[in-house]
C-alpha cells in the first residue's frame, strides 16, 4: 500500500514535472526555436541578467504576488469568518458575490476594473493607472480564492470551542487568534499558496490594470508571442525554479531538524 | 507556521523596495509601446545617449490590446507602432496626432511606394516600420507541386496538413483571394461565397493556429502553413526545407507603422525618436535584429545580395499590382465575425 | 465582514453592475441606446452550441481533476506525509512557471515528431495524433486546474478530527467503510470548494483551446474575448458573460437546494 501511493504520487508529479522540465531544456538550447536543438550553450542566461526590463519585471511580479496574497489573504479570512457565521439566504448572496471573480472570463474582469479605475481617477485627477492598481486589482481575483480555500475547513470547526473561550473571558479578537485561526490554519496557508500562484500566472488582468513603465512578467511574455518568446525567458523560469526548490528544501531541512531537537 | 516565516521577511523587504522605484527628474521621458521583442533595445539606449532623452518601454501583444488600452484614457504613451488597419481605424477615431515632416527629415529614405499605402496616404500620422506579405509556407520534402495557388489549400492530397492563421481577417483574405475578390470586401454575398470555402476547406485543416505555427512548420509538422512573410523568413532560416510563396492570385500586405497617439506630452521627442528609427544606421541595425523586409531605401541597398533577392524577404514593388493592405471594416467585422464562427461551428 | 463587504461592492459589485449595463445597450450612430437585442442574440443556436460545449469541456476537466486529484491530496493528508508538507508546495510551483511556456512545452510532447510518439517510434510503433483535438484541450485544462483541486481537499483531509475516523474503526467499520461513511462526506466542503475553483474559471478558459485545439473548438472565452478585443462589441460580450453567470448561479441554487442536507452543499 506505501508503495502503492509512492508510485501515484510519483506519477502525478511526473505529470505536472514533464512540461517544466522540458521548457528547462529549452534554456539551454543554441536555437530559439524549440522544434530544432541546434547545440548546448549558456547564452541565454548571460544574456537575461544583461536585460533590465526582465529583471524589473520579474521584481514587479514578485513583489505584486506578495503584497497581493498577503492583503488577500486577510481580507479573505476575516471574511470567510463572517460568511460562516451567516445563514441561509445572507450567505448564499455573499457567497455568489464571492464566487463571481472566479466565473468571471478574465478579460471581463480585466476590462471592468479599468473602467472603475478611470472613473475613479476622474475624481482624482493625480492618480493614473500603475503598480497601485495593479495591486488593487491582484488582490480582487485573489480574495474569493482565499475566502474558497479558508470556508471549508471553517465548517469542520468545533463553534463550541470559541464560545467557550470567549465564556472564560477571552476578548473576541483573543478568541479569533487563539481558537479559530490555529484550526483554519492549514486552509489560510493555502489560500495564501492560491493567491500567489493566480496572480504569479494572470497576464490579462494585469495588462488591462497597469500603467506605463509598470510591467510584470507575464505582460512581458505573452507581448513576446508574436516574434517568438526569446529562450532568456526559459533562462528564468529554470533559475526561478531551482530558487523555489532550494528555497523549499532548506525550510523543510531546517523544520525536520527543529523537529528532532524538539523530540530529543 | 513554517510558510509565514518564509513569506514574512520577503514581505517587509518587497515593501521597503517598492518605495525605492521611481525618483522624478527633470529629464523628459518618452513613453514607447510596442510589441514584444519588436526592436532591438540597444536602439534605445543610443538614443538616450544622443539625446538626452530617457524611454520608457512597454510592450503589447496584440494591435487591439494596444487599442483597447489607448482608448481607455488611463494611460497616455507617446509612441505606438501599429499595424496598418488599426493606424487607420486609430485616425479615424482621431486618436493620432499628425506629425510635422520639416521634424522627420529622415522621411526621405522610406520607400514612395510605403509611403502612399492606403491607410494613410503621404504618411500625415505615420511612418511605415516594417513590411511583408501574407502567404504560403510549404515544405519542400512534402509538397511536390508548385506552390503558386491559394487552390493548394483546398487539395484532398494534402488533407491533415494544413495550418491555417487563427484569425478572421486573414483566414478570410485567403478564401476571397481564392475567388478573386478582394479581401476588403463589404459585399455580403462575396462574404458568404468565401465562407462557404472556408467549410468546404475546414476537414481538411489540421488546425488554425496562431504564434505557434512557427515552431511547428520548423519541426515539420505539417506541408502547408498560411504565415507572415516575417515568420516565413524565421522559418526557414531554421529549416532549409522550408519554402514560401505569395500565390498568383494576390495577397494581403501589411505595414506596421509608428504613430503618436493623442495625449502624448512629448510631441517633439516622439518626432526625434521617428527621425531616429528612420535614420540608416539604426534602421540597419533594427532590421537585422528583427529580420522583417525593411522600409528604408538605403538600408537595403546595406543588405547582402542573398536577402535582396529572396522573394520571401523582398517581394519588390510589383507586389502591390496584385496584393491589398487590410483597411478596417468598422461595424462590418461584426458580419466577418458571424461566418468566422460559424466556419468553426461546422467542424 | 464589514470591509469586506465594502471591498467587494467596490471591487466585485459596480464592476458587474457595469457589464450588465453594458449588456442591457447596442451602439447606434446616436450613442448607446437600451436594448435586448444581445440576449436574443446569446440563443442562438450557433452561441448555444459554444456554450453547450465549454459547459461539457469545462465539466469533463473538472470530473478528471477530481478523480486525479482526491487520490493526491487523501495521500498527503494521511499519517506516514504528515511531515512532507512541502510536497504540496511541489504541486504548485509548476504553475508559477509561466503559462505559455508551460503550454508550448505541451506541444513539443504531444506533436507528430513531438517526444511521445518519438518514443513511440523507438518500439516500431505507429505514430498516433494527440495534438488539436478535445482531448488534448482537456488535457491541457487538468494540468492547468489540477492543483486547485488538490490544495482545498487536502487541507480538509489534514488534520481531519481523527477521533471520529477512530470512532468508526473502534465500531468495526472496515477502512473502506470508513473512507466512504466518514472522509468522503467529512471532506465534501473541500470538494465543493475544489470543484468550484475548477469548473467555473474552466467554462471561460480560451488560450489552451487556441494552441492544444488548434482554435477548432471555439469555446465560450474566446468568444467573450473576441467580441471585446477584436470586434469591439463589449454589449455582446458582455450579454453572454451576464447569461454564463446567470446561468453558474442558478445551477449552483439549484445544487444546493437539492443537496440541502449535506454538507457540502450549505456551503453555498
Amino acid at each position: 500500500m506505501k508503495a502503492l501511493k509512492k508510485l501515484y504520487l510519483g506519477l502525478m508529479l511526473t505529470f505536472m514535472y514533464a512540461p517544466i522540465l522540458i521548457l528547462i531544456i529549452f534554456s539551454f538550447n543554441a536555437s530559439k526555436s524549440r522544434a530544432n536543438w541546434t547545440g548546448f550553450t549558456l547564452n541565454w542566461y548571460v544574456e537575461l541578467f544583461r536585460d533590465p526590463s526582465i529583471l524589473k519585471a520579474l521584481y514587479n511580479t514578485i513583489t505584486i504576488a506578495l503584497l497581493s496574497s498577503f492583503f488577500a489573504t486577510v481580507l479573505g479570512t476575516a471574511a470567510a469568518v463572517g460568511i460562516d457565521a451567516l445563514g441561509g439566504k445572507a450567505k448564499r448572496a455573499v457567497m455568489a458575490v464571492t464566487n463571481i471573480p472566479v466565473m468571471n472570463p478574465d478579460i471581463v474582469t480585466g476590462v471592468s476594473l479599468m473602467i472603475l479605475f478611470i472613473f475613479v481617477f476622474k475624481f482624482f485627477p493625480a492618480m493614473k493607472l500603475g503598480y497601485v492598481t495593479l495591486l488593487l486589482s491582484h488582490i480582487a481575483f485573489n480574495t474569493s480564492y482565499v475566502i474558497l480555500s479558508v470556508l471549508p475547513k471553517l465548517r469542520h470547526m468545533d463553534g463550541n470551542l470559541y464560545e467557550a473561550a470567549l465564556d472564560l473571558g477571552a476578548s473576541p479578537a483573543l478568541g479569533f487568534f487563539k481558537v479559530i485561526l490555529p484550526e483554519i490554519m492549514p486552509g489560510v496557508v493555502t489560500g495564501a499558496m492560491l493567491a500567489f500562484t493566480m496572480s504569479i500566472d494572470d497576464f490579462v488582468v494585469s495588462f488591462f490594470t497597469t500603467g506605463s513603465g509598470v510591467n510584470n512578467l507575464s505582460i512581458l511574455i505573452y507581448s513576446m508571442a508574436r516574434r517568438g518568446i526569446n529562450p532568456k525567458i526559459n533562462a528564468l523560469s529554470a533559475l526561478m525554479f531551482i530558487v523555489v526548490l532550494t528555497l523549499l528544501y532548506l525550510v523543510n531541512a531546517s523544520d525536520n531538524s527543529k523537529v528532532k531537537i524538539n523530540e530529543e | 507556521m513554517k510558510i509565514l516565516r518564509v513569506l514574512a521577511p520577503a514581505l517587509v523587504l518587497a515593501v521597503l523596495l517598492s518605495g525605492c522605484t521611481g525618483g522624478g527628474d527633470d529629464q523628459v521621458t518618452l513613453n514607447v509601446y510596442n510589441w514584444g521583442e519588436y526592436i532591438d533595445e540597444d536602439i534605445l539606449a543610443t538614443f538616450t545617449e544622443e539625446t538626452g532623452i530617457a524611454v520608457n518601454y512597454d510592450t503589447y501583444a496584440t494591435n487591439e490590446d494596444m487599442y483597447a488600452k489607448l482608448k481607455s484614457g488611463g494611460v497616455s504613451y507617446d509612441i505606438a507602432i501599429p499595424s496598418d488597419y488599426m493606424v487607420q481605424r486609430m485616425i479615424d477615431e482621431d486618436m493620432l496626432e499628425t506629425l510635422d515632416p520639416d521634424n522627420i527629415p529622415n522621411l526621405q529614405y522610406i520607400f514612395g511606394w510605403l509611403k502612399e499605402l492606403e491607410y494613410d496616404p503621404g504618411c500625415v500620422y505615420s511612418v511605415p516600420y516594417m513590411w511583408g506579405t501574407l502567404g504560403i509556407l510549404y515544405n519542400t520534402d512534402l509538397v511536390d507541386d508548385p506552390v503558386d495557388s491559394w487552390n493548394i489549400l483546398w487539395d484532398e492530397k494534402y488533407s491533415g496538413q494544413i495550418f491555417m492563421y487563427n484569425s478572421q481577417r486573414d483566414s478570410f483574405a485567403v478564401a476571397l483571394k481564392k475567388l478573386g475578390y478582394s479581401l476588403n470586401t463589404r459585399d455580403l454575398t462575396e462574404l458568404e461565397a468565401a465562407k462557404a470555402e472556408l467549410i468546404l476547406q475546414a476537414p481538411l485543416v489540421r488546425a488554425y493556429l496562431g504564434d505557434t505555427v512557427r515552431d511547428s512548420m520548423i519541426g515539420n509538422e505539417a506541408a502547408l502553413a498560411v504565415v507572415y512573410s516575417g515568420d516565413a523568413i524565421y522559418c526557414i532560416e531554421n529549416n532549409p526545407a522550408l519554402a514560401y510563396a505569395v500565390p498568383r492570385e494576390g495577397s494581403n500586405v501589411w505595414c506596421d507603422a509608428v504613430v503618436i497617439p493623442k495625449g502624448s506630452l512629448h510631441k517633439a521627442e516622439a518626432e526625434k525618436f521617428i527621425d531616429f528609427l528612420c535614420r540608416t544606421d539604426i534602421s540597419l541595425k533594427n532590421t537585422e535584429y528583427i529580420g522583417y523586409s525593411t522600409v528604408n531605401t538605403q538600408t537595403f541597398d546595406l543588405l547582402p545580395a542573398e536577402m535582396r533577392e529572396d522573394p520571401a524577404y523582398w517581394p519588390g514593388e510589383d507586389i502591390f499590382r496584385i496584393c491589398e493592405v487590410f483597411v478596417d471594416l468598422g461595424s462590418f467585422l461584426k458580419e466577418y465575425d458571424r461566418a468566422w464562427t460559424e466556419v468553426l461551428a461546422s467542424k | 465582514m464589514l470591509p469586506y463587504l465594502l471591498w467587494a461592492l467596490l471591487f466585485i459589485i459596480v464592476p458587474i453592475l457595469l457589464i450588465i449595463y453594458y449588456s442591457l445597450c447596442v451602439e447606434t450612430d446616436s450613442g448607446l441606446v437600451f436594448s435586448l437585442q444581445n440576449y436574443s442574440r446569446v440563443f442562438q443556436p450557433i452561441y448555444l452550441r459554444i456554450m453547450w460545449r465549454s459547459v461539457a469541456l469545462a465539466f469533463m476537466c473538472t470530473l478528471f481533476c477530481l478523480v486525479m486529484g482526491y487520490p493526491v491530496a487523501y495521500i498527503m493528508a494521511s499519517k506516514e506525509y504528515a511531515r512532507k508538507g512541502f510536497l504540496l508546495f511541489l504541486f504548485l510551483v509548476p504553475m508559477w512557471m509561466n503559462f505559455l511556456l508551460r503550454t508550448y512545452s505541451w506541444l513539443t510532447i504531444l506533436e507528430r515528431n513531438g517526444i511521445i510518439n518519438s518514443v513511440l517510434s523507438v518500439f516500431g510503433l505507429p505514430n498516433i495524433d494527440l495534438l488539436y483535438n478535445e482531448e488534448a484541450v482537456i488535457l491541457g485544462m487538468i494540468y492547468n486546474f489540477l492543483p486547485f483541486m488538490i490544495l482545498p481537499i487536502y487541507t480538509v483531509l489534514k488534520k481531519m478530527d481523527q477521533s471520529v475516523i477512530e470512532a468508526a474503526q473502534d465500531l468495526g467499520a472496515d477502512s473502506r467503510t470508513v473512507f466512504l461513511r466518514v472522509t468522503v462526506p467529512l471532506s465534501m466542503p473541500g470538494v465543493i470548494s475544489g470543484v468550484t475553483m475548477v469548473f467555473m474559471p474552466a467554462v471561460t478558459t480560451f488560450i489552451v483551446s487556441d494552441l492544444l485545439g488548434g482554435a477548432q473548438f471555439m469555446l465560450i472565452g474566446n468568444l467573450i474575448e473576441q467580441q471585446f478585443l477584436k470586434i469591439r462589441d463589449w454589449n455582446f460580450g458582455s450579454a453572454v458573460s451576464v447569461i454564463l453567470m446567470t446561468l453558474i448561479i442558478a445551477s449552483v441554487a439549484i445544487f444546493s437546494m437539492v443537496d440541502k442536507d449535506s454538507e457540502g452543499g450549505a456551503l453555498f
